[in-house]
This record gives structure tokens, sequence and C-alpha cells, in this order.
């Protein structure tokens, strides 16, 4: 008996169980890898699948075995120089002879690495996570179409008239309906000429002769009657409206670099900023990032220089909330770009301008953005600006704000910021 | 349109087998009605063949669960599934071209990627060379059961998945790390063990659960709750002789498992003896599926049924697969038992059927007779170990330069203890058989003494030999064991001049658990 089964289209990922299992017994391991991995990358360089290494202590699957040492007899092939009672140098070969009988090279290394994709990469980080329900609603409206290719149809407008298509629809057409025609004219013609053979001369008298050239002209005028075109012939490209959705997002980061914040609150900040662009990644295909950070005054500037660069002086917040709205409408505007925008801050502020920041927001900031994150870095009291920003959050659902006191809490916050709502 | 050719010439093609470069269903059916004849001729026994076309992603897939169709999930085939991806991914290596398994019928492995040379290959090396193997050897016949594989796996998983569910995945996956680590030593090496069967061993599972748990409770409790030390006379070890199969004595009679718990032990122990006989067979096994691809595709095209082109790429392949490298080469890895395998089996034919003086002096009893036969008995009725100890040639050993090396941890430099030459012979084949028994290969590790009437702790010997010590592996084991143990777990090494000392300990308080 001999049976041929294709399994091909079925049971793939058969081991997907597995793999998920080994995912979920060095969850913590695997998680503080990624973690460090981030930590070495650009915010915008964030995205893609990492090589994760794990120590291979921790995952070994102990065996009782034999190690080397002791009395060892091997046997190996391809004697070239040796004779009985020989000694040699160890290794044998240059290389160590004690493999012979294991051969299990290439698993003694100290690490197991492996390969996350892009997706397991982010789910380590994004779990539970999900847009917002504002957000999300927002997404499934899909305000974009595109039209599509989709055959042919028989009505359209001349912009769209597929001319080879519809001329070889007519050529068929005039081909079908003059078939019939053709064969008569065919017989007449053939009668016409056995007609003239017998008579030897062209007798314009012969009424056979006449009768045929009426039938042939007739049937010539029949065949002329059919349209070389018809509106039946026409083909046009057919084209649907299909929903295109939305693919792409800017993401705001504003941070306050005035002398109040160090290098520990920006780091803290950097990590926030990080969660958000990862997050806005999985959800939109192309995510800009425009880095605005402020003192007195505003300023869009590059990655490196809003981490690493540090001013000193006031605060004037509402600079950067003003600047942002310029950007989103100069280069941001038509709809096709969703925004967000996140905020980090020590939270101080001068005094008359947090409401001003709130007006903004209300006003201006608010009904352009799909949501505004603020994080206060800040272990002491909240400040004016806090305050000014709870009347906002009680207004608006794009709003969301959380203070963050040591590095720990970050993670907790971001999750605390887009946890998945009952539905 | 072409012309006809001529009436010789249509004839042979009529007969010759197309060879493309891609295959399909249609043709493999072909080839292997034609492999199907000339394996009958041969008179080779086979199962029934199950092909199953696979791609690469679903041939890791298999990999990772050791080969096998079906199989309880733990997160160390996870471990080896990434392992495999990604050498694979990075061309590191390649895939196996073919997985066989050893069932009723026998299911064959061929991954979609392959060309029909390969397929045709891949057909005749493994569901007839290993088919018929897996069929005839008596450690397959008398160890395993063909019949039974599939089913008791499908039995397998699902009691685990039960388990999983009752008593949480944690829990389970434990338990099986545990089982694992012990994996090696839960085979027996000379008892026979029953044949597996789905429908017994649903029927018993129940039955034997509650007998097993009556058992167990009766060993511990007809002995004094606590009797004063010092009270023994020469005390009796428990068990009178010493134990090799570990899990075996686990299931048996470790005192706090659950019933699912030794049912799981069970579970492992059933699979790992199921395995035994190829971790056995290895060099014959191989050497016996490729001798007969070989001689299979050869009869095909002796009979001018395939293409050069064909024969050309199968060529290619299968020097591949059978090149050993000499030691100095940078691609050594020891002995390639698919080398040795195919040269020992064509020696063999080469013996029957033109022996020279040589081998009638070492093989008298075969040199000179049916070489069907003569293979026919020794596939049949032989291991590695006593594959090669019985039927290593002279000749062959001097093709392959063979030599031993004696490397003593003592001494400052290797040295050569014999060179294929008159006087080293059965040196180098006592060697090289050696090297292919697992009893040598692995550590001879037994059940020494369960300390029933005190703390209950169980001690293992370990009997060492040619002082081989062993791996760092073992306090990690130790622990392992102690969690199915449940109490302290001791191994002591017994030396080749009777000293004992302690090589490992994990101690464990009464009834708490492990760790």
């Amino acid at each position: 008996m001999f049976r041929v089964i294709d399994h091909r289209h079925d049971g793939k990922n058969r081991s997907a169980i597995n793999r998920s299992r080994f995912f979920r017994r060095f969850r913590a391991q695997i998680r503080r890898a990624v973690s460090d991995s981030i930590s070495g990358r650009s915010i915008t360089d964030i995205d893609r699948g990492e090589d994760i290494s794990l120590p291979q202590k921790d995952l070994a699957e102990p065996q009782f075995g034999l190690d080397a040492g002791g009395i060892r007899e091997s046997v190996h092939a391809g004697n070239d120089r040796f004779n009985a009672g020989d000694e040699v140098d160890r290794p044998l070969g240059g290389e160590d002879s004690g493999r012979g009988g294991a051969g299990q090279g290439g698993e003694t290394e100290d690490d197991f690495v492996f390969r996350v994709s892009r997706e397991e990469f982010l789910n380590i980080f994004f779990e539970d996570l999900a847009l917002p329900d504002l957000v999300k609603t927002e997404l499934a409206r899909i305000p974009e179409h595109k039209l599509v290719r989709a055959g042919f149809s028989q009505t359209g407008v001349p912009a769209n008239l597929d001319v080879a298509r519809s001329m070889r629809g007519a050529l068929g057409r005039r081909t079908a309906l003059a078939a019939p025609w053709r064969a008569r004219l065919h017989e007449a013609e053939a009668k016409l000429a056995e007609a003239l053979d017998r008579h030897g001369v062209d007798d314009e008298e012969d009424e056979e002769i006449h009768a045929l050239r009426i039938e042939i002209a007739r049937l010539k005028a029949h065949i002329e009657a059919i349209p070389y075109i018809d509106s039946f012939d026409l083909r046009f490209h057919n084209r649907v409206r299909q929903p295109k959705p939305t693919t792409q997002a800017v993401m705001f980061c504003l941070m306050d670099v005035s002398g109040s914040m160090d290098e520990e609150r920006k780091d803290i900040a950097k990590r926030f900023f990080l969660l958000l662009y990862l997050f806005l990644q999985r959800n939109y295909e192309n995510v800009e990032v425009v880095f605005i950070r402020h003192h007195t005054v505003a300023a869009e500037v590059s990655e490196d220089e809003f981490f690493h660069s540090r001013e000193s002086g006031g605060t004037v917040v509402s600079s950067a909330l003003e600047l942002m709205i310029e950007i989103a409408h100069s280069r941001y505007a038509g709809g096709s770009w969703n925004l967000y925008a996140a905020q980090a801050s020590d939270g101080d502020n001068w005094d008359n301008d947090s409401p001003t920041c709130r007006n903004l927001l209300i006003d201006a900031v608010l009904p352009l953005v799909q949501y505004f994150a603020y994080v206060e870095i800040r272990a002491g009291e909240p400040q004016n600006l806090w305050r000014e920003y709870l009347a906002v959050a009680a207004r608006s659902r794009k709003f969301a704000m959380q203070r963050i006191a040591e590095l720990s809490d970050i993670y907790p916050v971001f999750r605390e910021l887009f946890r998945k709502k009952p539905a | 349109m072409s012309e006809l050719p001529p009436r010789r010439a249509r004839k042979r093609a009529r007969r010759a087998l197309p060879a493309p470069g891609e295959w399909s269903l249609e043709l493999i059916e072909r080839y292997n009605r034609e492999l199907a004849r000339v394996a009958g001729g041969f008179g080779l026994e086979t199962y029934p063949i199950e092909v199953e076309l696979i791609s690469a992603e679903q041939m890791m897939d298999a990999y990772a669960s050791i080969g096998m169709p079906v199989f309880y999930h733990h997160w160390s085939f996870g471990k080896h599934f990434l392992t495999t991806e990604k050498r694979y991914r990075r061309g590191q290596m390649g895939l196996a071209y073919e997985i066989v398994i050893n069932s009723n019928p026998c299911i064959a492995y061929l991954m979609e990627e392959n060309t029909m040379t390969m397929q045709a290959l891949v057909v005749a090396h493994a569901a007839y060379g290993h088919n018929s193997f897996f069929r005839n050897n008596y450690l397959f016949t008398t160890w395993t059961s063909a019949e039974g594989i599939i089913d008791y796996l499908v039995f397998a998983r699902n009691y685990i998945a039960e388990c999983e569910e009752r008593h949480g995945e944690a829990q389970v996956e434990e338990l099986l790390d545990s089982c694992h680590a012990l994996m090696n030593l839960g085979v027996d090496r000379y008892k026979r063990v029953q044949r597996l069967s789905l429908a017994r061993e649903h029927e018993r599972q129940r039955e034997r659960e509650d007998y097993l748990q009556t058992q167990v409770n009766d060993l511990w409790r007809t002995l004094p709750a606590r009797e004063t030390p010092g009270h023994g006379e020469a005390q009796e070890r428990f068990p009178a002789e010493p134990q090799e199969n570990l899990l075996y004595f686990i299931e048996k009679n470790a005192p706090l498992l659950e019933p699912w718990q030794r049912e799981i032990v069970r579970i492992v122990r059933k699979i790992a003896q199921y395995f035994y006989p190829q971790r056995q067979t290895q060099v014959m096994n191989e050497g016996w599926a490729c001798f007969w691809h070989y001689t299979l595709i050869n009869a095909l095209y002796d009979e001018g049924l395939l293409a050069d082109s064909f024969m050309i790429e199968f060529l290619q392949h299968h020097t591949n697969v059978v090149a050993q490298p000499a030691y100095d080469s940078p691609w050594y890895s020891g002995i390639n038992p698919y080398a040795l395998g195919f040269a020992m089996w064509r020696d063999l034919r080469r013996i029957c059927e033109h022996p020279d003086d040589e081998d009638r002096a070492w093989f008298p009893e075969i040199a000179g007779t049916d070489w069907r036969r003569s293979l026919d008995f020794a596939m049949r009725n032989f291991k590695d170990e006593s594959f090669i100890a019985q039927y290593l040639s002279p000749r062959l050993m001097r093709e392959l330069r063979l030599f031993a090396v004696l490397d003593d941890d003592r001494r400052q430099r290797l040295s050569i203890s014999a060179i294929s030459d008159e006087r080293g012979y059965r040196e180098i084949r006592r060697v090289l058989s050696d090297q292919h028994n697992l009893g040598s290969r692995e550590p001879d590790i037994q059940v020494w003494n369960a300390d029933i009437r005190g703390d209950r702790s169980l001690t293992l010997r370990h009997r060492s030999s040619q002082r081989r010590p062993l791996t760092g592996d073992t306090a990690a084991v130790l622990k392992h064991l102690a969690r199915l143990w449940g109490f302290t777990v001791r191994l002591e090494t017994l030396g080749e001049d009777c000293s004992i000392e302690t090589a490992g300990e994990c101690r464990l308080e009464k009834r708490k658990g492990a760790r």
C-alpha cells in the first residue's frame, strides 16, 4: 500500500503552542532582554525584530552524562601518518578529539540566542494594551477612500473607455451578425460566376444573371448595414471606491528642558515617548515624530538635541503648545494624519501661563489630535499646571494625565493610559 | 506535429520515467510503483507506506516534537523550534530531507522544496530502507509496537492536556521537566515491555491508577510510623536488587506522587522506551536506508528508466550524505554513522558476492553466500554495537583508514593504540563497537536503596568506569529527581577500586514541595 497525503496547507504552526509556552516560561528574562535592547535604540528605530539572548544555563535541560576526562578510547578515520604506539599532542587534528562520540557541536555556547519577530517583540511590551475606545471608533470610521480597478462595465464615463476591448467586442459582433448574410453572398457570387461561365459573355439581358446581381447587392447592403460600432460594444474600466484606512500618524513630543528637568527626568520622559511611539507604530504604517522642546520659548529640534541639551531659566508651557499647533496646521493638515501628542514636564510653569495652556488645549489642540497624554515627572506636590490640566481632563476624553515618580513607574502608567477598556 | 519515434526507442520512452525539476503527486506515485517493483524483487518486507508532503515550516515543527506527528506540548519543544528556525533562516543548516516514523503504516515526510530527484531518493530511503528496518530489526519488533504508537501519542497528548486543565499548566510543566531530565534512564534495557494500544491504555489507565496508589500506600503503611534509630540489624535494602529504570522505579514507588503524576511519568517512560532502539541502531539503520536507496535507484537506472540528469543529481546528494571526512579535515566531527553504515552494508554484499581469501578467513559463514539472505539476517538480528563487532571487515578498516586513539587525562599526550593493520584490526573493531554502545556512552546509574525505614531518602549508585567523571548537570538532575521522589536524593559513585564516595546530594524536607 502506498498513500500520498498533501499536508502542505494544513497544520502550519503546529509548534506555535510550544513556542508560546517557551515565551511564557522565560517571560521575565525575555522582557528584560527586550527592555535592554530598547534603551540602546533610537526612538524611530525601535520597531523591528530582535535577537534575544538568554543565558544558556537558565534554560538548560539537564541530563546525566559523562564528561571529558578519565580514560577515553575512540576510533577516527583518515589515518595518514600514525603508527601504533605513536604519541601525539592534544587535540588531535587541531580539534578537540573528545567530540568523537557525542558530535553535538554548536550547542555549547554560553547564550541561547533566538530571534523574536517584530510582532512578538512588540507584543511583549503591549500585551494587553489597545487604543483607547475613542480612537478606536475614530479609526473604524475611515474617512479616506481610494479607487481600485474591478473589471469592466458596460456603462461609464468616456474617460474610462477601454478602446481596444470595445473594438474587439465590435469586431466579434460584426463577424457573428454578418455570418448568415455572408454565406448567402458567397453562394450567390458562385452562382453568378457559374452563370457567366455558361453564357460565355456578360449578358446584361439574361434574367438569371440580373436577379443574381440584385441579390448580391442586397446582401452586401445588409452586411454594410451592420453597425461598425454599437453602444452594446462599449466597455469601460470599472473602478470601485474602497475604504482606505488612514495609515499615518504624527507624534508630537513636547518636553520641558528648563533647568529644573535633570537627566534622570529626561530619561524617564524618553522611555515614555518611546513607548508611545512603539504603540503608534503598531497601529499605523507610517509614524513621524516631531520633537518640541521648550523653556520660555519653544523650538523644534532633532532627537539627539531633544534629549541631551539642557537649558536654564524659566518655563512657559504655552509656547510649546503654540508651536505644535502651528506645525500641525502647516505640515499635517488635510485629515490624512492622525495626530498624537505626549507632553512631559516637571510641572513647573509661570503661574499666569497655566490658564493659557488650559484654554489652548481645549480650544485648539484637542480638536486636532486623537490623543493627548501628559505625564508629570515629579515626586512632590502637584503644581498649578497639574490643577489646570485636571480641568481639561474633566472636559475631554482625549486627554489623559499621569504622574511618574521614578523609572519603574513608567510602564504601569503607560498601561494605565492605554488600558483596554471593556467594550 | 512531431514524427513518431522509431519503434524500439518509443517502447523505451514509454517506460522511462520523466525527470523534471518539479515534482507532482502523480509522478511521485509513478516513481514509487517502480521502486516498489524492484524492492519486491529484492525481497524487502515493509509496512504499508504513507507519504506526507509538508512545507519547510512544518518540517521545523516536526523537528521540534522529535519528528512525531502528534505530541504533547512542552516549552522545551518550543526552544528546539527556535534553535532550528534561527539556524535554518541564517543558512547555518539545511533541513533534513525527510523524517520517517516507526509506525504502521510507516509515515514518511517529504519536503515541498525538494526536487523530483530528491523525492524519489527520499521515498527509496525512508519508505523502503528505514521502513523495512523498522519492520524487521529485532530491537524494533520486540521493544516497540509500530501499530500502537500513534494512538498512544494521541492518548498521551490528550491525557496531559486534561491534566493541565485539571491541575494547572505550571504543575504539569514542572513534572515533565523532571521526567525529561531522567528520560535516558527511563528505559528497560533487558526486560521486554508490553505492547501499546490506545483502547487498552484507556481502559486500564484508571484501573492502574487505583491499583498503583494502593500498592504505594501499602509499601509505606505497613511500616511502623517511627522506629527508634539504631534498632536495625543488618537492614535490608529496598529494592532488593538495584533498579536500572529510574522512571519506572519512581512511577511504582515514589511515596508522594498523585495518580495522575504517576501516569505522566509512565508516558514519558514509554516514549523513551519507544525511541531507545533508534538510539541503539543509528549506524545500522541509516546505513541500511542509504544502501537501499542506492541499490534501488541503481536498479532502476540499469533498467533504463532513469535519465542521466536524474542520476547525476542523485549521486551528488548521495555522496554528500555518505562522505567521511578525515580526522584533520575542518568538517570532521567523528565517524559519520551514515558513511560507516553504508560502507558496511556495501562491504557485506561484496563479501557475499566476491569474497577474497581474507574475507573467507574472517567471515567463513557468509563469504560466497546469497547476499540478500545474509544481509537480511544481519539486519534482523543486530544492533550497532554487535553489528560492528561482528561485521566490520579488515578491508573496510583499511579503506576508511581507521585508527584508535587512547586519551588518558593523566598522561601528557594522546597515544595511537591501533591502526588498520594485522595487529590492530581486532582492537579497532572493539573500540569502535564500544563507541556505539549506549551502555558505555552513558553513565551507569541505578537505584541502590530507598531508606523506607528511616528518612525515606533515595540513594543512587553510579558505577564509574575508566575514571570518567559525570557532567556538571548532575546536581540539577538530582534536584529534578528529588522533586519526583519527594525526599532527599543522594548519588554515590562506586569507583573501580570499590571505593564509594558521594557525588551529589539534594536535600528535601519531608512532605514539602521541591526546592
